[in-house]
């Protein structure tokens, strides 16, 4: 597939820079934590709300890397377990009480475990055969929490309303502003999780898989394993990104859970980079702030002018934010040199 | 019993439907090898641009012909200054372009045409077909047109030279450029026939659908399943799943409890993907072999 591609062309690019430029990387990342921790001390709460937004939507996109990037596979069922996610997390707060923090490892172990199981028959299919099944689940989500026998606690096409938690130990800060540190902790945990599974013998043998199935097979790879375990990690990340998206939104209902959402958070993913983690909130920012931007340049015109922005971008950086990123430890490289 | 052949026909004729959208979708896909997302808004856009000229007095063949031409010379040229200079970048990316390309085309309909639902003529004419209630003329001849389509399609690719040579860009481009084959301009011919393709399905949909800007939403997911049904690789198969989708759509509808509309397309889907796990090619899609 295209990833296998990518890290063939572009491995050579990043080791090609000295040692000292990778603490440009890491001088990005620390004063991008700065702002997000930083930031909302002096917006508004709208702005907060939103930024919150950007945090679980990134993690969606993180979830899809972790899969599309790390392991091959291709999703397009990813709203269905991020409305899973989200379900469970305001069927558990809303029906029998439990404190938000608890209902979102419920959610990860729940969508772990749908992840998990759908990824058996998927095992049999790649590429376009893949998207189809995955497309399938997502259009299925939305008719299937809208069932009669759930209604009792789901609410059936209404949806349920969540209500947004209070700042803990009278700490003097809005429910917003809670709510946005209380995700920024959680998205960073998975983050750095998600940063070392790449990077382990799991890792390893997922990227394996990714490049060639057979050559990772003959090196004793139990690619079935590896394959749905993917689909599970994945899942359970998207999971808590919907847990986390119920609580910010205060409310589920099962259409917010469409097609549509897959799509973006694909596009999140081509955006932010295929494969690169970090990407993953610039392309959470792109959908986002773009079509929102779209619609500022014109109203009848917002979804052409969303199209024509992101060719824009897939013509100028084809691989993402993450070609941004190379182009620009390259450039600091060479300019420590002269 | 009565009941169950006539929900078969009713079946076959929005099959006839699902048959032609897969049969562009084949085509598209035997020559740039992945699925275009943008192709029913591509066909959509043609059947406006014919309904156009109709309302602009051109007879029916004339607006179909000139349709027709308009897509298949858009198609090429959307290939040529839109794909062409993505052709090295990730396939991830292109798929990323269709889906740009899909927003285009939607928000653009709209904004020239409005969300308006319109009313599409038939050639054929919307009485009852040899007595039967379930299939009107129209639907008898979209079944016909789809079928002529796949025979001239036939003949295309295996008797003439530039199917050929479009087969062999497509198989091993390697190889097909070395032996003087523009595989490049292939690419832009498929785009060309797909285009003109669609815009036959289009035309032939939009009596039964009407025509309004998101027309082909639906279809395009039926298309979509019945081309990976039948196999990505067979135009015969497209077709074969095309009827087949159609048929199992209206079977789960009628005897399956509790199916409403909704759940009609996760069932088929549903369906189709058993059939896929057992054979992951299609029905009559090539086994690619994979090498390390």
């Amino acid at each position: 597939m295209s990833a296998a591609e990518d890290v063939v062309t572009e491995a050579p690019a990043v080791e090609a820079v000295p040692k000292r430029a990778m603490t440009l990387g890491t001088g990005t990342s620390l004063l991008v934590l700065l702002l997000l921790i930083a930031v909302p001390l002096f917006a508004k709460n709208f702005v907060i709300f939103q930024l919150t937004q950007l945090l679980y939507l990134g993690l969606a996109v993180l979830a899809l890397n972790i899969l599309t990037g790390g392991s091959g596979q291709f999703s397009l069922g990813q709203s269905a377990f991020y409305g899973i996610g989200a379900y469970v997390t305001a069927v558990m707060m809303e029906q029998f009480n439990v404190p938000y923090f608890l209902c979102l490892p419920a959610a990860a172990v729940v969508c772990f475990g749908a992840g998990f199981l759908f990824g058996q028959p998927a095992l049999r299919l790649s590429g376009v055969y893949l998207a189809l099944a995955t497309f399938a689940l997502a259009t299925a989500m939305p008719q299937l929490l809208k069932l009669n026998f759930l209604e009792h606690w789901t609410g059936g096409v209404q949806g349920l309303v969540v209500t947004k938690p209070d700042a803990p130990f009278g700490l003097p800060m809005s429910q917003d502003m809670w709510l946005y540190y209380f995700t920024l902790v959680v998205v960073l945990a998975i983050y750095i999780f998600s940063v070392n599974l790449l990077r382990s013998r799991s890792g390893r043998a997922f990227m394996a898989i990714r490049d060639n199935e057979i050559a990772a097979s003959a090196m004793g790879i139990n690619v079935a394993l590896y394959k749905t375990l993917a689909f599970g990690v994945s899942a359970a990340v998207t999971g808590v990104a919907g847990g986390l998206s119920a609580i910010a939104v205060q409310f589920v209902a099962p259409d917010s859970f469409t097609i549509t959402l897959a799509i973006q958070l694909f596009l999140g993913m081509v955006v932010g980079g295929v494969g690169w983690l970090p990407g993953s909130i610039v392309g959470a920012a792109f959908i986002i702030f773009v079509p929102n931007i779209a619609e500022g340049i014109s109203k009848g015109l917002s979804g052409a002018v969303f199209g024509v922005l992101l060719f824009a971008v897939i013509y100028l950086v084809p691989h993402g934010a993450r070609q941004v990123a190379i182009l620009g430890q390259q450039l600091a490289g060479r300019l420590r040199k002269n | 019993m009565e009941l169950f052949t006539n929900q078969v026909l009713a079946g076959i004729a929005t099959g006839a439907i699902y048959a032609c959208m897969a049969l562009a979708v084949v085509m598209i896909y035997q020559a740039i090898d992945h699925l275009n997302f943008a192709q029913g808004e591509m066909a959509m856009f043609s059947t406006f641009i014919s309904w156009q000229l109709m309302q602009w007095g051109v007879p029916y063949w004339g607006a179909f012909i000139i349709a027709l031409v308009l897509s298949f010379v858009g198609g090429i040229a959307i290939e040529r200054i839109l794909f062409k200079p993505l052709a090295k970048a990730p396939i991830l990316t292109n798929v990323a372009g269709f889906i740009a390309l899909y927003a285009i085309i939607n928000s653009s309909a709209g904004l020239i045409w409005d969300f308006t639902i319109k009313q599409y003529p038939t050639p054929f004419g919307s009485s009852p077909f040899l007595g039967s209630q379930l299939i009107s003329t129209h639907q008898a001849g979209m079944i016909g047109v789809t079928v002529l389509l796949l025979i001239a399609l036939y003949f295309f690719f295996q008797y003439t030279r530039i199917g050929l040579a479009m087969r062999a860009a497509a198989s091993v481009p390697e190889s097909a450029r070395l032996v003087g084959i523009n595989t490049s301009w292939m690419i832009a011919l498929g785009w060309g026939m797909a285009s003109a393709i669609g815009a036959i399905a289009g035309m032939l949909i939009a009596p039964v659908v009407f025509l309004e800007p998101n027309m082909m939403g639906g279809v395009l997911i039926y298309g979509f399943a019945a081309a990976v049904l039948g196999g990505l690789t067979s135009p015969f198969g497209a077709v074969v799943g095309g009827f087949l989708v159609g048929i199992f759509e209206n079977l789960a509808g009628t005897y399956i409890p509790g199916v409403g509309n909704e759940l009609k397309l996760p069932i088929a889907l549903a369906l189709i993907i058993s059939v896929l796990v057992v054979k992951p090619a299609g029905l009559f899609g090539r086994h690619i072999v994979k090498r390390v």
